[in-house]
């Protein structure tokens, strides 16, 4: 409906007088039919691009000093800094056991068998229920009194409650909760994409199953194990909610996002919050790279299969 | 009849390589991993299950169960805080969102899918960004651009913040969905003597409405369930259910525990209502896979 209403627009753009260069530039692709990006294009560049460029302007005016002032604050401060190696000590282990995890299970799973698709559903649900929905849960399900620690002393595996919350665990399974089921279905659906035949091949030529896993699907895995390890530390990395209402946010858990957060809503000093949120997309940004430098190592051709 | 169970008998003592590996190999390995994903259910179950029984029980200190069941805690948690103009915003909100990210989305999908002209590589990358960042990153900075011009604080600042990552959603579930309609139906019409226009609203609108359904419902889920880009820009009367969840359970020890349970339920319930229509239309593992094709770092 918007491409009917922004069609008038493009063509009181094409005057016929110039016609020759617009001959030239439609040969190269580019004709009246491109306006229809202009509003997704003004989208992008008013709330994304001009934000993000408005936020680094601004991390470079603090309230008070040289320019980089601000990130000089944040890295001298022991409290501040801290948070970085916090937020990488969560996300970075929560990440890699959800990758490793989810592997031997999808590979397990990953022919047709009956209530797959009730599986998948199920693992759906924790991933829309969302971190706040999780730490209410946890908070209930983990704490002294819940069922979790009950179940342990029924069974005598502890004689007291295990405080599993309003520390680094109740924030760690939080991650895995909402974490584990997003890997797991996108290395599901990475792993189905790998054709079956190779493996039999493989095994048609006396190859063990360790031996077909190790040389022939891992590696036919692995750039799709980066990309599913990138997103998982994304979400990990940007721990919010749960940080706060599952973790103990003045210590333990206090990540970066908090930090950030503490920074234009408590104090308003937004050059310093601005700081802050760059400096975790960098770090952020540093590690996606890392990971995906490593992946343009594997073999990241057709898998011969439909994937 | 004896060869085979010979067989069989042989490959289960420890010669898991003559035979087909989904029998024998697989065994343990099968126990374990069936154990752990019914561990995971079982947490899974708990989490939610223990908000559950807790909205409605009586009392619950220290026992399995609550004391006694009542449903009173969804009254007051309804009057307490004020759960009807929240999900009065929440709709609003969602559904502003949807209409404006296909609005914005469909169009540049569609010229993504059909067109090759310089610089789309660019011009996608840039649309993926926004899906790749965490909401926290670029929600700071963008809430304060929303602050600057007075837009935070209202609904309209939480639709904007919301579409973010919502129109580049639009734009990855959309470009394939377009790709796989046969681009000679648009050249027949066209042939035939239809414009532009009548391209549009006769030929492929009735064929990318299967489409549009599905990520409208994609985005009406990841909108109801976004925390972070609604918290940092929602005002006291701009809160969707998920930010005033946070609210009173962040302001613990004011209201009782089960009352915020049963505010809990009540969004998870609008959750799951959503998860039923929209598993109707999508694979479940649309709902995840957020980016179809791998961004080509």
């Amino acid at each position: 409906m918007t491409a009917a209403t922004s069609t008038p627009a493009a063509e009181s753009a094409g005057q016929p007088a110039r016609a020759h260069w617009q001959h030239r530039l439609a040969e190269r692709g580019v004709d009246r039919q491109l306006w229809l990006l202009t509003p997704a294009l003004l989208f992008v560049v008013l709330l994304f691009l001009y934000p993000f460029f408005y936020g680094l302007g601004l991390s470079f005016q603090p309230t008070e000093g040289r320019p980089f002032s601000d990130y000089a604050r944040f890295f001298s401060d022991a409290y501040q800094r801290a948070t970085i190696w916090t937020t990488l000590g969560l996300s970075l282990p929560a990440a890699l056991l959800n990758v490793v995890a989810s592997v031997p299970i999808a590979y397990r799973m990953r022919g047709r068998f009956r209530g797959k698709r009730l599986v998948t559903i199920l693992l759906v649900v924790p991933i829309t229920l969302g971190t706040v929905l999780t730490a209410q849960g946890l908070l209930n399900f983990l704490g002294p009194t819940g069922w979790f620690n009950r179940v342990l002393t029924a069974v005598h595996l502890t004689d007291e409650p295990i405080r599993l919350i309003h520390n680094y665990w109740g924030v760690f399974f939080s991650l895995i909760i909402t974490g584990f089921p997003f890997a797991f279905l996108l290395v599901l659906s990475y792993l189905s994409g790998i054709d079956p035949t190779l493996e039999r091949a493989a095994a048609t030529l006396g190859a063990g199953w360790w031996q077909r896993f190790r040389v022939v699907t891992l590696p036919l895995l692995m750039p799709g194990l980066a990309t599913t390890f990138c997103l998982t530390f994304v979400l990990a990395f940007s721990v919010f909610p749960s940080a706060v209402l599952v973790g103990n946010p003045a210590g333990e858990t206090r990540v970066i996002s908090i930090a950030a957060y503490q920074a234009a809503y408590e104090q308003y000093d937004y050059p310093y919050a601005s700081a802050i949120a760059m400096i975790m997309g960098l770090i952020e940004l540093v590690v996606i790279s890392v990971v995906l430098f490593a992946r343009t190592r594997f073999y990241t051709g057709s898998t011969g299969g439909k994937g | 009849m004896v060869t085979t169970t010979a067989a069989t008998g042989a490959g289960a003592a420890g010669a898991p390589d003559v035979r087909p590996r989904r029998r024998i190999v697989a065994r343990p390995a099968a126990w374990f991993v069936w154990g752990a994903v019914i561990f995971f259910f079982l947490n899974l179950l708990g989490v939610v299950g223990s908000v559950l029984v807790s909205s409605f029980g009586q009392r619950w200190f220290n026992s399995w169960l609550p004391d006694g069941y009542t449903s009173k805690w969804y009254g007051e948690a309804w009057t307490e805080f004020a759960l009807f103009q929240v999900i009065k915003v929440t709709l609003e909100v969602s559904l502003l969102v949807v209409g404006l990210s296909l609005l914005i989305g469909v169009p540049a999908a569609y010229v993504l899918a059909r067109r090759n002209f310089p610089g789309k590589r660019t011009i996608y990358l840039v649309f993926l960004l926004p899906i790749l960042m965490p909401p926290i990153t670029f929600g700071i900075p963008l809430a304060t651009v929303l602050y600057k011009f007075g837009l935070a604080g209202h609904l309209s600042g939480v639709v904007l913040a919301n579409l973010v990552p919502s129109v580049p959603f639009v734009i990855l579930t959309m470009t394939p969905f377009i790709e796989q309609i046969d681009a000679r139906i648009e050249s027949a019409a066209r042939m035939c003597g239809a414009g532009l226009r009548s391209v549009f609203l006769h030929v492929l609108a009735p064929l990318l409405l299967p489409g549009m359904l599905a990520s409208a419902i994609l985005v009406l889920v990841r909108t109801v369930g976004m925390f972070e880009l609604t918290f940092l820009t929602a005002g006291p009367d701009s809160q969707t259910l998920v930010v005033a969840l946070y609210y009173s359970m962040s302001a613990a020890g004011i209201r009782a525990q089960q009352s915020v349970d049963a505010m809990a339920v009540m969004y998870t319930a609008m959750m799951v209502v959503l998860l039923v229509i929209a598993l109707r239309y999508v694979n479940p593992t649309q709902l995840v896979a957020r980016v179809k094709e791998e961004p080509e770092p």
